[in-house]
């Protein structure tokens, strides 16, 4: 049972690492800039596609909204000035107060309108480029794929997507209309009364400079808050994993000590960053207050030299209010759009990745498939720079068992991978039934094998969905067929729920010589002309393996298959034995011609040491 | 405040936590309630300056009330920069407090709750959760609590600018918290439901990223896209429902006061006409209006990021109020010294995971004195690392007893027990550090001496010897930076260091090569043979010199004997080996 969960535990960490702590999506902190910020704008503003003439509808209507804001508190405020004024009549009172509301309220509709559509937009975009980054990953070549670290794809496609779209929405719909609010205000003011707008300006100026003294001072502290929250992290994953390690090695005090250290570390370095961070707020505030008790003092004097209107000072306060937490939030604005573009442009990186060629124009393979596989001269390299494969040829006649043996990193496994087209070769050719199979489309290539890989890999769905995962049309009774055949039938009735038991992430844990069996009995019900076992049962004890042995056996039988194994009672039994050492093909024969060799061959099987004589 | 032993967590980890730091909070709240008076004593201000000051044509009473103005002002500044420090404060020795209970708590979690909820959510909660909890306790206690004093105070303060003006805000107040619980209770499960939507596209794409080759051998692309689009729809549609929502919020509060203060100047004008309301109070009152419109907006932005915070303190409840399943005895009873030679006996021991109907294992019995080596071989799934588990105490039996030196091992100390045992586990994890950090993590004062010692004996020496820095060679977390066969001779090395009386291993020879376990088998009976011994294999040949042989199929014994007798007498037996046979022998 525990190896299914070693497995899961190998790909939590490896996707953990590569995102250490929750720090924003793709490790890019605060002070990060995006390389190509520019760039990655254009491409969001392009990915908005056909919307973008709804978004050019939204910033109007933002610049709508705003203006009715800006021009409220004035209007408000003539109303004031009516009160104390010598014409006052109610019903002029009501009109002003009427055309205050009308304002307010149309400011407001437009403001929810624009919200409304910057929502939709920006969250079908996420739909889009989730779509497109799923899309992506059907077109890349397996050879850049494998370049890249899984949990690094799998990072930017979810963590920096959402926290894109996230941003993005947050960005639009309001750091827009607070840019506009505090450009619409400040004309306000100006045309109201130049000293006091000049007055108010120099406050939000000293506003805007004592934040930002204040964030960089915090800067410094806020990285090494993030280091030691990736320290603690990774020391928390570490033990976590080797818990039970722990437990048995009577470890923990030692562990609980650098844990403690290092937690303690954490707080002392928040702390000291929130020195400076809680200290934001309360200035902002106060900068504000300052702003507020200027303008009401200045504007007592200035309504008392005649130079200015009591209503005109009530608008002033609301305006000085209005404008104070735009400002305030600008510098956050800031930095969510500088993380948004950093995700984005990390995105965009991965949209970009090359793609297969395509396979348009390419003939289709001629029906029924024979299976007479050749290899002519093939030649391949992962890396331009490390050959691989230099010249390898052979041959499999319709219906023979090719085995494939060798030491690790021989290339057995890159063999299959180019027969089945994973990668594409540099020289050399592969027929299939006398065609170039570089010549096929690759559906129509890979629909003719069956393929069982070395990791036995099942998705998040009930176990005869697993098992009929290459032919969904499968009735019940041809999975439980092909199950009892492999012998998954043996484990799946004593699950409570037998065929419909959910496999997923958290639940039910197969181990992994069950989740072999499972991939085999897959094949199994595949029915193709060509099979493909590449360390199929390597997990699977050798008593089941025999078990299954008739089986296979069957399964092989008419077909033309491809055998990676070490085990020699997996292999006896092949027709021809290629034995592959660094990339060449160095013996090849049937097992008893291989042993009388006395070669790699031999040495491999009689578990003796020593260099092979070649 | 380093104590981590803390055995069980209350009932409420929360209240016990936050009224640890009582005194701290009482001073926030304090705090708080300085800084909002200070701040609703400004709109007072200037009803005075406006109504004195501009009313009375008197230029020193705006100055002198323009001073009282800043004096709030920096008053203001001092009270609430200390609130947001001691609110920090408290937030982060509360998160200090909770990684600590939650880091000792897993050290006593048995091998089946940490399956139950998998290292990785256990990881997250230690991490990510705790950080969730901290923001939110942050934001609570700078921004949330000042919501309602903000509200309360503007509210006195309108009714003491003028009592008749109030039952505006009578209205215009229970509207707004009307308008922000209605959203909310729409919007918080909307979040949810969004969480875990988006949990699922991202575990999808993650499944579809490590099944990129199965999913292009069976040519499972459009499925697999069909899929995904469905989970990206359900996420999407959520969204926009929820982003809708939010987008209503600000709108609608913004309207909702605008709209008071239109209706304030209205039911001021006679009375200000009248001369019994004065123009300044007017004003005054306008601001009150603005303070708690602010008031309300921030509790309503707090309150989008609450179902995150909320899901996360669950969470980590859940984890700290999990039972202890293989805690230590509050009556420890001693076990025998250390190398006095220990009896391993288990006795119908069974064992079944919580919540499945059928057994792992069932009825199991045998017993390994000083000395002696059990070999257990059977298929996968069969049970063998169950039984090695329930030895090492990662689990407790569900049935029967599992007793060393006479004592079960519920009644056994942990670190007692711990230094009388040496596992080697399946899957060999080093921790990372050097070479000689990673072997003494059971004897953390070995010397280099018995280092070596128990290198040679694994077959690990040669090539840490070959390494430049030898025992002071880094080691990657997990020992990534060794190929299996040398992790698992590490681990092995590992184990023979702690000088145990009572050796596990578990299919602990798997990645190394016929030869090299061979010469370690050989090495290790020399090394460890005044010890207990026991060896899970699925190879027959790194069990078939065992004194005793336990062969287990679908959880149960079918055979315990040496490997002669078992060939006669244990059908499984005398089949597996001939599956493994190899071909010399064959031959023969």
């Amino acid at each position: 049972m525990s190896m299914a969960q070693d497995r899961k535990l190998e790909t939590v960490s490896r996707t953990q690492t590569s995102t250490p702590g929750p720090r924003t999506p793709g490790g890019s902190l605060a002070g990060e800039k995006p390389k190509a910020a520019g760039d990655a704008a254009r491409r969001i503003w392009a990915a908005f596609g056909s919307n973008r003439k709804i978004l050019i509808v939204t910033v109007l209507l933002s610049l709508g909204s705003v203006i009715g804001s800006s021009i409220g508190p004035w209007q408000l405020g003539l109303a004031t000035d009516l009160l104390v004024s010598d014409d006052f009549t109610l019903s002029a009172l009501m009109r002003q107060l009427l055309i205050v509301a009308a304002i307010y309220l149309s400011a407001s509709g437009l403001n929810f309108a624009q919200a409304w559509l910057v929502n939709d937009l920006v969250q079908n975009m996420g739909r889009d480029l989730r779509h497109a980054a799923q899309a992506k990953l059907a077109r890349v070549p397996l050879k850049w794929f494998d370049t890249q670290p899984r949990g690094e794809v799998l990072s930017r496609f979810t963590n920096d997507i959402d926290n894109m779209v996230q941003n993005l929405q947050q960005v639009a719909s309001q750091a827009m209309l607070m840019l506009m609010t505090i450009i619409g205000v400040l004309a306000m003011m100006v045309l109201l009364s130049v000293p006091l707008a000049v007055a108010a300006i120099i406050a939000i100026g000293v506003s805007i400079g004592a934040t930002r003294l204040l964030s960089r001072a915090a800067q410094p502290r806020y990285a090494e808050q993030w280091r030691e929250t990736g320290h603690l992290n990774s020391l928390v994953e570490e033990t976590f994993t080797g818990q039970a390690l722990i437990r048995v090695y009577g470890a923990r005090d030692r562990v609980d000590q650098r844990f403690a250290d290092k937690n303690t570390a954490l707080t002392t370095a928040s702390m000291r960053a929130q020195v400076f961070a809680s200290l934001i707020q309360p200035v902002t505030m106060f900068v504000n207050n300052f702003a507020y008790i200027v303008v009401v003092v200045f504007g007592a004097f200035q309504v008392l030299a005649g130079a200015f209107s009591i209503g005109g000072v009530q608008a002033f306060i609301q305006y000085i209010r209005q404008i104070g937490q735009p400002i305030s939030q600008l510098g956050s604005m800031a930095a969510q759009v500088q993380s948004a573009l950093a995700s984005a442009e990390r995105v965009f990186e991965l949209l970009d990745a090359p793609e297969l060629s395509t396979d348009a124009a390419k003939t289709g393979l001629v029906l029924p498939v024979r299976g007479h596989v050749r290899f002519e001269h093939v030649g391949f390299r992962y890396r331009a720079d490390q050959p691989l494969f230099e010249n390898v040829s052979l041959e499999a006649a319709p219906g023979q068992m090719l085995a494939i043996v060798g030491p690790t990193g021989a290339g057995k496994t890159t063999l299959v991978n180019l027969l089945i087209r994973f990668y594409d070769i540099d020289s050399g050719v592969i027929w299939l039934d006398g065609k170039d199979i570089a010549a096929m489309p690759r559906d129509d290539l890979r629909r003719a094998m069956a393929m069982v890989l070395q990791d036995a890999w099942l998705f998040t769905g009930t176990i005869h969905d697993n098992i009929a995962y290459g032919c969904p049309e499968a009735t019940r009774e041809q999975v439980i067929a092909a199950a009892k055949r492999c012998h998954v039938d043996d484990f799946v009735c004593t699950l409570p729920e037998g065929y419909d038991t959910v496999l997923s992430n958290g639940g039910t844990s197969l181990s992994q010589g069950q989740r072999q069996l499972m991939t085999i009995a897959r094949a199994f019900l595949l029915d193709a002309p060509i099979l493909i076992l590449d360390e199929a049962t390597s997990s699977v004890d050798t008593r089941t393996e025999m078990l299954i042995q008739t089986a296979m056996a069957d399964l092989r039988q008419g077909r033309t298959s491809f055998v990676i194994a070490h085990r020699l009672s997996t292999i006896r039994d092949a027709d021809m034995i290629v034995y592959m050492e660094d990339g060449t093909v160095r013996e090849t024969g049937t097992h008893d011609q291989l042993m009388a060799l006395e070669g790699g061959y031999w040495h491999l099987q009689t578990g003796t040491k020593g260099a092979s004589p070649h | 405040m380093t104590h981590l032993r803390t055995g069980s967590i209350g009932a409420t980890p929360w209240r016990d936590r936050l009224l640890h730091h009582k005194w701290a909070l009482l001073a926030i709240l304090l705090c708080q309630m300085g800084q909002v008076t200070a701040s609703l004593l400004l709109p007072s201000f200037s009803a005075d300056i406006i109504d004195i000051g501009i009313g009375g044509q008197d230029a020193s009473a705006i100055r002198y009330y323009g001073g009282l103005m800043g004096v709030a002002a920096a008053a203001q500044l001092a009270l609430s920069g200390t609130a947001a420090f001691l609110g920090a404060t408290v937030a982060y020795r509360i998160g200090q407090s909770l990684r600590e209970d939650v880091f000792a708590k897993v050290h006593g979690l048995a091998l089946s709750q940490v399956q139950g909820f998998t290292v990785g959510s256990l990881i997250t909660r230690c991490t990510n959760d705790v950080l969730q909890v901290q923001s939110m306790l942050i934001m609570a206690l700078t921004m949330i609590v000042v919501a309602p004093i903000m509200g309360v105070g503007s509210a006195v303060m309108a009714v003491r600018q003028d009592a008749q003006l109030s039952w505006l805000l009578l209205v215009s107040v229970p509207v707004l918290a009307g308008l922000i619980g209605f959203l909310t209770i729409k919007a918080v499960p909307l979040y949810q439901r969004m969480q875990t939507q988006l949990d699922r596209v991202n575990s999808i794409l993650r499944e579809q990223i490590e099944g990129i080759r199965v999913i292009r051998a069976f040519l499972q692309q459009p499925r697999e896209a069909g899929r995904f689009a469905k989970a990206n729809a359900d996420l999407t549609g959520t969204a926009i429902h929820a982003g809708r929502l939010m987008a209503m919020i600000m709108p609608s509060l913004t309207a909702v006061m605008q709209l008071t203060s239109v209706a304030l100047i209205w039911a001021g004008a006679s009375r200000v006409r009248d001369g019994d309301l004065e123009i300044g109070a007017l004003i005054a009152f306008l601001s009150y209006v603005a303070l708690i419109l602010i008031g309300v907006m921030m509790m309503g932005l707090m309150i989008v990021m609450l179902p995150r915070a909320l899901v996360s303190a669950r969470r980590i409840t859940e984890l700290l109020q999990s039972p202890v399943e293989v805690g230590p005895p509050s009556d420890p009873k001693p076990l025998p010294p250390r190398g006095s030679g220990l009896h391993l006996r288990l006795e119908e021991v069974g064992f079944g995971y919580p919540g499945a109907e059928a057994m792992v294992i069932e009825n199991i019995t045998f017993d390994v004195g000083p000395g002696e080596t059990l070999g257990i071989i059977g298929a996968t799934g069969s049970g063998k690392s169950t039984i090695v588990n329930l030895i090492a105490r990662l689990n407790d039996p569900g049935t029967g007893r599992v007793t060393l030196g006479g004592v079960d091992l519920r009644d056994a100390a942990p670190d007692e027990f711990a230094s009388h045992i040496g596992y080697v586990p399946q899957k060999a994890y080093l921790f990372s550090g050097t070479v000689a950090d990673s072997l003494r993590l059971g004897n953390a004062g070995a010397d280099e001496a018995t280092l070596w010692n128990a290198l040679e004996v694994a077959q690990a020496a040669d090539f840490v010897r070959a390494m430049p820095d030898g025992l002071m060679s880094p080691v990657a977390q997990g020992g990534t930076n060794f190929s299996g066969g040398q992790r698992q001779r590490l681990a092995i090395a590992r184990a023979l260091v702690c000088d145990a009386d009572l050796y596990l291993f578990d299919d602990s020879f798997s990645a190394l090569d016929q030869a090299t376990d061979r010469k370690l088998r050989a090495a290790l009976r020399q090394a460890v043979g005044h010890a207990a011994t026991v060896i899970v294999s699925q190879r027959v040949a790194s069990i078939r010199d065992a004194d005793r042989i336990l062969v287990i199929e679908k959880g149960q014994m079918v055979g315990l004997g040496p490997h002669e007798t078992l060939m006669q007498t244990c059908p499984v037996y005398a089949e597996t080996v001939h599956s493994q046979a190899r071909p010399e022998e064959d031959a023969a």
